[in-house]
């Protein structure tokens, strides 16, 4: 009976193995069966979906898509968009609040690692305190400094109630530094992840390094910055990642906040599309500002393709 | 066979072999009591200090009564500890006009976290499994599409599923919001099914073939036990992820299926009213329990969690 099987399925056997060219079977039909949701969600979700905004962000929709004929105003909502002052303020504060968040929470979060990689006591104890924030959502973290950050009873009344009359510290009040207060609320959130990812890339580097370094009277911290910190491109590279997916996301925290203000000075691009789909029921011009977003991520995923495309040649040819 | 090994390299983050993790910190070199050592511990307990900074705000100010509040001293520890505000948030603090406190939310983000996790863990287990060995023409494209989707702005795509999920009448349900947590969780759950199986002997897969086991067979019988170290990963990073939206259960949850993160949000931007802060907080603290609790319950496997979440650049 088994060997039946075997002789019946063995092509099978070797067509998982090298999938491309194959007769078409039951096993191959379970298969597609299987993954029928995986199907649906690649294709319908991030193929169709894609295409359907971005055709959308052609047309004048309201709060329904229109695909009528005098619906198509070809590329007039980007320009209104691109004249629209909410979406340029957004805009900028993306990009900073991006370049800083990201920068802060690096740093610290290499800080944090180096100190950490001291052969400390109670090691696991300090990893848990710098990590569990970051199980809390960001609506939690949005909420909690809100309250800490509030002018009349936060941090900034408690310390004048000290007796330092003059300390100001409140910043989500003011249009000009609300985005600071933001700043400081993500990072809280999610150093303790690029501090874990890159402790895990410290630990990594050879041993013999630290050895020849240590030979050569290489002092402990410029061995760290110099030669440790340039070995560890793929913890660094993962926890980049990790903060740009967490930057174009950023909508929870906002809304948890500030709710993009004073004003419109904390406005940001997720946001300003949900917004618009919603209470401002201008899908077209939503629609407009997703595609937006999604541009870096094509130019992104694409420079990365080709990066790899190029290399794969290199190798072929050499 | 199943332990730290397999996990680590499956899990494909990119970091670090498991086992140079085990050695240990390294570092410089002090043993004894210098003032660099010092100077590490106090670094240490100030960044500690800062990070446990509104974890205790978020407590006292919990069980303090609001005229103490008022004497604004946010650190300080209550004089007088009261239990009502915790009873409030959980029971009868109001969103605009209903005064059901957080438990309907609650309740609701048990059922979506349970359910949504429970199929999209299964969903991504039997992708990954088709993906590493049954993988049929255009498997790998679509793989490629899925991995795309981890980068894609949930913005870009959140108007098209309103207007599907309208059309099939499920805007607004609760299976509405599951299929939603099922679409945005298979990506990264995919990625870590399939590299986890594809990490696996083919032997083990072709000796099953011999034996005559068709696709579910070799599933049930073969894969889901090994691939137990793996599943957990996927629901602490499922279980997280569901519980702490807020996003989807926004738009797609409805009045009637409001996640607790939602609800938490209107009880506290309320507009109506005198603004309870010490509600407010024990509200916070209520929707943050179970995150926190899975995490100090999972410990180091959190951390792979979130290592293997970082979709490999």
């Amino acid at each position: 009976m088994a060997q039946l099987a075997t002789a019946k399925e063995d092509g099978a056997v070797h067509a998982a193995s090298s999938p491309g060219r194959k007769p078409f079977r039951l096993s191959t039909l379970m298969s597609v069966l299987g993954t029928t949701p995986m199907i649906i969600t690649a294709v319908g979700v991030f193929v169709i979906c894609i295409i359907y905004s971005f055709v959308l962000s052609f047309t004048n929709s309201r709060i329904f898509p229109a695909f009528g004929a005098d619906n198509f105003v070809g590329l007039e909502q980007y320009d209104r968009l691109w004249s629209t002052g909410r979406w340029l303020i957004s805009v900028n504060n993306i990009w900073f609040f991006g370049l800083l968040s990201i920068v802060a929470n690096m740093t610290a979060g290499y800080l944090l690692a180096v100190f950490m990689d001291q052969r400390i006591k109670q090691e696991d104890l300090f990893r848990s305190i710098f990590l569990y924030p970051f199980a809390m959502s960001l609506v939690i973290t949005g909420l909690v400094w809100r309250w800490i950050l509030d002018p009349n009873y936060g941090i900034q009344a408690t310390v004048q109630g000290w007796g330092f009359e003059d300390f100001a510290f409140a910043p989500l009040v003011s249009s000009s530094t609300a985005i600071y207060g933001l700043v400081v609320a993500g990072i809280w959130n999610g150093v303790g992840v690029s501090m874990a990812i890159m402790l895990a890339g410290l630990r990594g580097i050879d041993g013999e390094i630290w050895k020849a370094a240590k030979i050569d009277g290489i002092p402990a911290w410029r061995t760290y910055l110099f030669i440790v910190l340039p070995m560890m491109r793929g913890a660094i590279l993962t926890a980049f990642i990790l903060q740009c997916v967490g930057v174009v996301r950023v909508y929870d925290l906002i809304v948890a906040m500030t709710q993009g203000g004073p004003g419109i000075s904390t406005q940001m691009p997720a946001v300003f599309v949900i917004q618009h789909i919603t209470d401002r029921s201008n899908v077209g011009l939503g629609m407009a500002a997703a595609t937006m977003m999604l541009l870096p991520v094509v130019v992104l995923l694409a420079l990365q393709a080709f990066a790899q495309w190029r290399a794969n040649r290199v190798k072929e040819s050499a | 066979m199943m332990t730290t090994e397999t996990l680590a390299a499956s899990s494909d983050a990119g970091i670090t072999p498991r086992s140079r993790v085990e050695d240990g910190p390294r570092g410089a070199k002090p043993r004894t009591l210098t003032l660099a050592r010092v100077g590490v511990y106090a670094f240490l307990v100030l960044a500690a200090l800062f990070f446990l900074m509104p974890l205790w705000v978020m407590v006292v100010t919990s069980l303090k009564a609001m005229p103490e509040i008022q004497l604004r001293n946010i650190f300080q520890f209550p004089q007088q500890i009261t239990f009502e505000p915790w009873l409030k948030a959980w029971d009868t603090a109001c969103t605009g006009r209903d005064c059901n406190g957080l438990k309907p939310g609650f309740l609701n983000s048990v059922k979506i976290t349970l359910v949504g996790t429970t199929i999209s863990i299964i969903i991504a287990a039997l992708n990954g499994y088709a993906l590493s060995f049954w993988r049929y023409k255009g498997a790998n494209i679509l793989f490629g599409l899925l991995v795309f989707g981890a980068f894609v702005p949930y913005q870009v795509v959140i108007y098209p599923l309103i207007i599907a999920l309208r059309e099939l009448g499920l805007f607004g349900t609760f299976p509405g919001i599951i299929i939603v947590h099922t679409i945005f969780g298979m990506p990264i759950l995919t990625l870590l099914f399939r590299n986890f199986f594809a990490s696996l002997p083919p032997e083990l897969f072709k000796a099953a073939r011999v034996d005559g086991a068709g696709f579910w067979q070799i599933f049930f019988q073969i894969m889901v036990p090994m691939a137990v170290p793996i599943t957990i990963v996927g629901v602490i990073l499922q279980v997280t992820g569901i519980w702490n939206d807020f996003l989807f259960g926004t738009v797609f949850a409805g009045r009637e299926n409001m996640p607790m993160t939602v609800q938490l949000n209107n009880i506290v931007n309320t507009t109506t009213g005198v603004r309870e802060y010490n509600v407010h907080m024990a509200a916070t603290i209520l929707t943050a329990a179970v995150p926190l609790a899975v995490y100090f319950i999972s410990g180091k496997w959190f951390v792979r969690g979130i290592a293997a979440g970082a979709v490999k650049g």
